[in-house]
């Protein structure tokens, strides 16, 4: 899905987070956010997702604009830095959360949703871990479930704060690789958030580079 | 993890010391605690276990006992409600005035009880602020169940409060804003997310909240009015029969009940700590 964002601005009493952001994606392109910390990079993507309220400007996904609806009614599927994982729920009880907590009259049956759950863990290559609990998953497994857990609502776009953050090198260039090869595979609109270069520019269709709350260089599209 | 008292050496104190500090501690243990406690339950028995038993039966004491369980019935679900919200608010979000709740919820612990008592006594007693609009209504709070009911409620506010706003700051609200990023209203949200990371913590709180809502003497004592099978709690109780010269060996029965309560609470909490170990710790994990 497109996503236009227009005029975007937010602050904090004072102190300016996001100045006139004007940014155009692509339906089906993988973004970069690239910027040192304190850039804005990761509030602009927790703008488009709606976890933060702007103070001006406009976020349109496709056709709808999406500037006033709510986290829910926006279905964007966020990874976030430290996965956010739901502690005390199985992998499979992660996965299938969204779907679960859907309007009576949305949902799935039971069924269904296991068997859209387990389709899921097959796409990340979790197959036979559906019983563990978070804790019981190394970090890669983790972020894992979080993308499982994300795609699983059928998101209009995905956004990844840091994906690999957290995550040691070895890990890093695999999940980077594969991450690659998800998006290609699925075409789901993805920008991700990243203050390494190198990442960004192995990764994404295109770098769009942040400071001090303004984008500096918005790249082109391939 | 590894006790460091196992492994390393850097905090490995030599054995004169430990021994010294470890009889230090269980002497002390023994002679503020548990010889106090003893004492309570061989004076119940003292007369024999029938005259415990007829204590215990007796009209007055059973009236007693159920003052207190209804009394606790009502301000351990009221502090349960408050308790969550107030953590909820205090954890989750950021308001002007925080500190200041904060403070307030504090200040049941900071104030005696007995002034939580007269308070209500200035409020709602028959020369207090509200006394003659009561009057005139036939309402009737002190001297009678609601104003033993609002005096405890005011002395146990702060355990479930405290015990889950650390706990819910520790745990930050990154979990349910995947929930609402996953489509869940936040009604729903609470309930599968908010609630099951804080039952544990939740459970302690409720449980501490109880041992206090049944034990508390003070505050409930100036509200209460004293009325024999009427609107004596059983701390209440307990006093009125110590006073009694007749009645020395009942008020050590009641006594010896209320201890057993606070046993059993203090018995359910260790229980379920060990029973659901595994799980606290998974839930700390992370």
């Amino acid at each position: 899905m497109d996503i236009t964002i227009r005029n975007l601005g937010k602050n904090y009493g004072d102190v300016v987070a996001l100045r006139d952001i004007k940014l155009d994606i692509t339906s089906g392109e993988l973004l970069a956010l690239l910027g040192p910390s304190g850039s804005g990079k990761t509030t602009l993507l927790r703008a488009i997702a709606g976890l933060e309220t702007i103070n001006q400007g406009s976020i349109r996904f496709g056709d709808i604009d999406a500037t006033h609806l709510s986290v829910q009614e926006r279905r964007v599927g966020f990874v976030f830095q430290h996965y956010a994982l739901f502690m005390h729920m199985t992998v499979l009880d992660n996965v299938t959360f969204g779907l679960r907590m859907r309007k009576l009259s949305r949902r799935p049956p039971k069924s269904e949703i296991r068997r859209r759950g387990m389709e899921l863990l097959e796409l990340v290559q979790l197959k036979g871990l559906e019983n563990r609990y978070p804790a019981q998953l190394s970090g890669g497994q983790r972020q894992r479930v979080a993308l499982a857990r994300a795609l699983a609502i059928e998101p209009r776009v995905l956004l990844l704060d840091e994906p690999f953050g957290a995550l040691d090198a070895k890990v890093r260039r695999e999940l980077r690789t594969w991450l690659r090869q998800l998006h290609d595979d699925t075409g789901y609109t993805t920008i991700f958030v990243t203050h390494d270069e190198s990442e960004a520019q192995e990764l994404a269709d295109r770098v769009v580079t942040m400071n001090e709350g303004v984008i500096e260089q918005a790249g082109h599209s391939p | 993890m590894a006790s460091p008292v196992r492994n390393g050496n850097a905090l490995r104190e030599p054995a004169p010391v430990r021994w010294l500090l470890i009889a230090a501690t269980v002497s002390f243990l023994a002679l503020f605690l548990l010889l106090p406690l003893l004492v309570v339950f061989v004076q119940a028995l003292s007369n024999g276990v029938s005259t415990f038993a007829a204590a215990l039966t007796g009209d007055e004491t059973l009236a007693s006992i159920r003052l207190t369980l209804i009394t606790a019935a009502i301000a351990v679900p009221l502090n349960t409600v408050f308790g969550i919200a107030a953590a909820w608010a205090i954890a989750k979000f950021e308001f002007r005035g925080k500190n200041l709740l904060i403070t307030l919820i504090d200040l049941p612990f900071s104030v005696s009880p007995v002034i939580a008592g007269m308070v209500f006594v200035l409020l709602f007693g028959k020369q207090g602020w509200f006394g003659g609009w009561l009057a005139e209504h036939d309402i009737k709070i002190i001297f009678a169940l609601p104003g033993i009911v609002l005096a405890t409620t005011f002395v146990t506010f702060p355990f479930v409060a405290r015990e889950l706003i650390p706990l819910m700051q520790a745990q930050g609200t990154q979990e349910e804003q995947a929930a609402l990023t996953l489509g869940a209203g936040g009604w729903r949200t609470f309930w599968h997310v908010t609630m099951p990371n804080i039952r544990w913590g939740l459970l302690y709180g409720v449980l501490l909240c109880n041992a206090r809502a049944m034990g508390e003497f003070g505050a409930v004592s100036v509200v209460s009015g004293h009325v024999r099978g009427l609107t004596n709690t059983m701390p209440l109780q307990v006093e009125m029969l110590y006073n009694d010269p007749g009645e020395y060996s009942a008020a050590f029965a009641v006594a010896s009940l209320l201890a057993l309560l606070g046993f059993v609470t203090l018995a359910l909490k260790n229980f379920l700590e060990w029973r659901h170990g595994d799980e606290l710790t998974a839930l700390r994990g992370n």
